[in-house]
């Protein structure tokens, strides 16, 4: 499976992704700006788009809200039409709801802080690419935004509960999901969802940064090993 | 024709406004206790090029719904439409 990260101006974790990718787990990787609209040799039946972290547009208007009219971006949503595998990371989530591949939005932190640390999530669902991690895993993930309290109305939220789409919830050290343990305020704890079919996924949680022991954890390996 | 557009783009009422409720708690700080429900949306203005004030309000109609408003989390009104003289 080869990769593709899109670069859009103000992504900032584009590096830290590539490094995941191509030196720590030896995927073939390489970055697509997003003023490109040819993707290159990724081919939808078996590889990957990145959308990384960052402040895309210096989160101008809304986190996400021009990146998505970047010309890249309609090469992204045929790729996933085409059954292509797509993950967007904190920045890459927001930019996925603006782009409409995935339900809901992402708004500002219930305190109103940009919140960076380690945060623990529980696996909820096997229904995504990513890889099939039994349900009730605890996660040890850092989180760094602003704007990630997951919101969608309640027929959505039913709707992403009843498919599975659901694929991590923020949650204790024991893996109870409470209010306490939920940093930003998201509907339902929701740190992490899919599409109906799986093969769009969006996380405000950074795997890419918990890949080695000497950042804190390798938790970010697991969930990124053979996805 | 020349037209100028005022927008007002609110966040939806039953959304928790995090902005607007600290703003409103150092509202008390000030002593003005009267005041209360705060929320913090954006005002947007712009110039349109249009041969009539209905295309002008198409135009703007159509950046906010595609762009300037996000529909899930936020409300737009058109405050005004007016033309400008050339």
């Amino acid at each position: 499976m080869k990769y593709g990260v899109v670069v859009f101006p103000g992504s900032n974790c584009d590096d830290d992704m590539v490094y995941a990718l191509g030196q720590v787990l030896k995927h073939e990787v390489h970055k697509l700006w997003h003023k490109e609209k040819d993707l290159r040799d990724l081919r939808p039946e078996e590889d990957c788009l990145v959308l990384p972290g960052g402040f895309s547009y210096g989160d101008y208007l809304r986190a996400g809200a021009i990146a998505r009219f970047s010309p890249i971006m309609q090469s992204v949503v045929a790729f996933a039409k085409q059954g292509g595998r797509v993950l967007g990371i904190c920045n890459g989530f927001q930019i996925l709801c603006e782009a409409g591949l995935l339900p809901g939005v992402l708004l500002r932190n219930r305190d109103q802080q940009f919140i960076c640390k380690h945060v623990h999530l529980r696996v909820e669902s096997q229904k995504s690419f990513l890889p099939n991690l039994p349900s009730g895993k605890i996660l040890r993930i850092p989180i760094a935004h602003a704007e990630g309290r997951y919101y969608a109305d309640e027929t959505t939220l039913e709707k992403l509960e009843k498919n599975g789409q659901v694929l991590f919830r923020y949650c204790d050290e024991e893996g109870n999901v409470t209010e306490e343990a939920n940093p930003n305020g998201a509907c339902n704890n929701i740190a992490g969802i899919c599409d109906e079919t799986g093969r769009v996924v969006g996380m405000m949680p950074h795997p890419e940064r918990a890949m080695e022991q000497l950042l804190g954890s390798t938790d970010g390996l697991t969930l990124m090993q053979v996805c | 024709m020349h037209y100028k557009a005022e927008i007002n783009i609110m966040p939806r009422k039953e959304l928790l406004d995090p902005q607007g409720k600290t703003v409103a708690r150092s509202m008390k700080q000030l002593g003005l206790h009267g005041i209360q429900n705060v929320r913090i949306g954006k005002h947007i203005s712009m110039e349109v090029k249009a041969q009539t004030e209905e295309e002008a309000r198409k135009q703007v109609e159509e950046a906010c719904t595609r762009l300037l408003a996000n529909l899930i989390m936020e409300k737009y009104e058109i405050v005004s439409l007016e033309a400008c003289p050339d």
